[in-house]
């Protein structure tokens, strides 16, 4: 893997790895993605936000092969792809982190490493080879296990994330995408797992990373597409986005004014004295002018 | 165990000492529980020490350890199978019925039941994969299916509930030398069962530890969304694990028939069930995803010291299920105690 070394500040110069454009998915009559266009570029860090049923995880399941896509097109390296299985997608060099991690906890570490990948000799596995690479790419990422034969279930989540990070570069990935690698992790945690997207970066891969946290997001992302109801509403590079917009955005943007709007009059600085001991405390209604109740109704 | 190195990446992960290495493998509480069970009647039981017993013994072990490496097998990877106990009968009425009622070499009869054994597993597997219910239902369906096929089929052909007296048919005394030999060694006699018992717990233990294949049926059974989200073929995976558990109801259902001249359309119910105990005392999680199959092959060690060592020593055979039962929760107790103490250290 040849790394070139390209301080792109968003020059679309930089051949996109992997092009969708105007994807969409249907499931049925539903239409969970539509109109979806995102580049993801090599030695580049593509962030994808979105709250939950966004359609972040239907996107995630079209590039990784578990689910073909409905409408538009999927290319790799310029070329228009179908993959019919997680397998295939693997085979042309994408590799999924998911969320939980596609490991087996009760297996070494070792062995969860060459999960899939065993390397044998005649018919029998290579297990001193297999110990001896996980153990150096393990330590290339910073992460020391000297214990390659405990279960991976006794490793603490942000080392599980990293075993699996690992795994997928070790095994050829060009495009890796990370599934929420942050959402269970504490700071500290957190902060290994973004140093790994960093170096996935670094060595060259294009990387998505999924997440509904901004900050995170911010922190190491190149270029930001934030989801909603499966549409892409913001399509931005680093330069032309600070964290607060993104955060706004994430946080609902338009709709967020709307509600601050609605709530007018409310005033959440108020503090009220607790009721008195023997009354039972008495909510009133709020008032609902004619309008919103004809709103409330129209939902119903 | 003081053998701890800090290392530099992170402190908090010190490497084990050899002992805790040992103790944490699964097949150890098995080991510990046998040498118990052993010198328990050793101590009790003067029938028990005598060297011609040996035979006898290993003999009870390897009929149901030879059954207990596949089951543990399939209980890796995370399945169960409750027709294998009928699946024996099965296995050695297909060979007897073929052969008697279509007066066929004996070893076509054999055959027959080979591809029969191995049919009734790639079905098992298949339905399972097909409906995606638990194989304890599945094969509960299956348990059921044959248990009425061995006896309405055995009486259809013979009229009775036991094949036919086929001593005198072409290729007997063949078939009989390879899967009812005896062999006397020093004051030991040993059934060819124990050398077919020992013979598939070697491979099976290798399979298991050693091969690709190893790997896929441990993570089958560990986690299967994820062994396939890395590609490991699950569904092949399984279906040749109950495949395995078919070809051991094989071995054993021919022995069982060569060894007793013919087979009891009725026989075999039940036997599951012993079958998984062994497993689960060889350190077998009922979840899937660990366990052993050299523990497993303990496990049956045990079931066989005990049901002779009972006998041995006098006391009433009535016992022997209650001592199964509460050794069967020992075991499991010692096998949880031992793991989560290794996992400690």
């Amino acid at each position: 893997m040849t790394i070139t070394e390209q301080r792109a500040e968003h020059a679309p110069a930089a051949e996109a790895l992997l092009q969708l454009d105007d994807v969409g998915k249907r499931y049925g009559n539903v239409h969970a993605l539509r109109g979806v266009n995102i580049n993801v570029r090599a030695g580049e860090v593509t962030c994808v936000l979105g709250d939950n049923g966004a359609g972040k995880s239907t996107l995630i399941k079209i590039v990784a092969g578990l689910h073909d896509y409905s409408d538009g097109s999927l290319k790799l390296n310029g070329i228009v792809r179908r993959f019919g299985s997680p397998r295939a997608a693997q085979a042309a060099g994408i590799a999924t982190v998911y969320q939980d991690l596609a490991l087996a906890p009760l297996m070494s570490v070792w062995r969860n490493f060459f999960l899939g990948n065993e390397v044998r000799r005649g018919p029998v596995l290579d297990i001193v080879k297999m110990k001896k690479v996980c153990g150096e790419e393990l330590t290339k990422m910073g992460i020391v296990i000297p214990d390659l034969d405990r279960p991976v279930g006794s490793l603490s989540g942000g080392q599980r994330q990293c075993i699996a990070i690992a795994r997928a570069i070790y095994f050829g990935a060009r495009v890796i995408i990370l599934d929420e690698p942050t959402a269970a992790l504490g700071v500290k945690q957190s902060g290994v797992v973004l140093k790994y997207i960093v170096a996935a970066r670094d060595a060259g891969l294009g990387v998505i990373f999924i997440t509904h946290n901004p900050h995170h997001a911010y922190l190491v992302g190149n270029h930001f597409v934030v989801l909603k109801l499966g549409r892409v509403v913001l399509d931005a590079h680093r330069d032309e986005l600070t964290l607060d917009r993104l955060a706004a955005e994430m946080a609902g943007g338009q709709e967020l004014e709307e509600l601050s709007h609605e709530l007018q009059g409310v005033d959440a600085s108020r503090v009220v004295e607790p009721a008195a001991q023997d009354g039972h405390p008495h909510v009133a209604a709020p008032v609902i002018d004619e309008r919103e109740r004809a709103e409330l109704q129209h939902e119903e | 165990m003081t053998a701890t190195t800090v290392t530099a990446g992170d402190d908090r992960v010190a490497t084990r000492s050899r002992a805790a290495l040992f103790l944490s493998r699964p097949e150890v509480g098995a080991l510990i529980g046998a040498i118990a069970i052993a010198v328990l009647f050793l101590a009790v039981a003067p029938a028990f020490r005598s060297v011609d017993n040996v035979g006898t013994i290993l003999y009870g072990s390897s009929t149901i350890g030879i059954m207990a490496v596949g089951v543990s097998l399939l209980m890796i990877g995370g399945e169960f199978d409750l027709s294998a106990g009928v699946g024996v009968t099965t296995s050695g009425l297909t060979a007897a019925l073929t052969a008697w009622d279509l007066g066929l070499n004996v070893w076509t009869g054999v055959i027959i039941a080979l591809v029969v054994s191995l049919a009734i597993g790639a079905f098992n597997g298949w339905l399972l994969h097909v409906t995606g219910l638990p194989s304890f239902l599945v094969t509960l369906g299956t348990f059921f299916v044959l248990q009425g096929v061995n006896l309405a089929v055995t009486r259809i052909v013979t009229g009775g509930v036991s094949s036919a007296d086929m001593t005198d048919m072409a290729g007997w005394g063949s078939a009989q030398k390879v899967f009812a030999a005896q062999v006397t060694i020093g004051a030991v006699k040993l059934n060819i069962t124990v050398l077919f018992w020992v013979l598939l717990t070697a491979i099976g233990g290798f399979l298991l530890l050693r091969t690709t294949v190893g790997n896929w049926i441990l993570a089958s059974g560990g986690d299967a969304a994820a062994a396939r989200a890395v590609g490991v073929p699950v569904t092949a995976t399984k279906i040749g694990l109950f495949m395995g558990v078919g070809f051991c109801a094989w071995v054993t259902g021919m022995h069982m028939l060569f060894n007793f001249n013919n087979v009891q359309s009725g026989a075999g119910v039940g036997n599951e069930f012993i079958y998984i105990i062994a497993a689960v005392i060889g350190g077998c999680l009922l979840t899937g995803g660990y366990g052993s199959v050299v523990g497993a092959s303990v496990g049956a060690l045990i079931f066989g010291m005990t049901q002779l060592g009972i006998t041995y020593a006098g006391w009433n055979p009535d016992w022997f299920k209650t001592f199964l039962g509460a050794m069967l929760l020992g075991a499991t107790l010692v096998n949880m105690y031992v793991k989560k103490k290794a996992d400690a250290r």
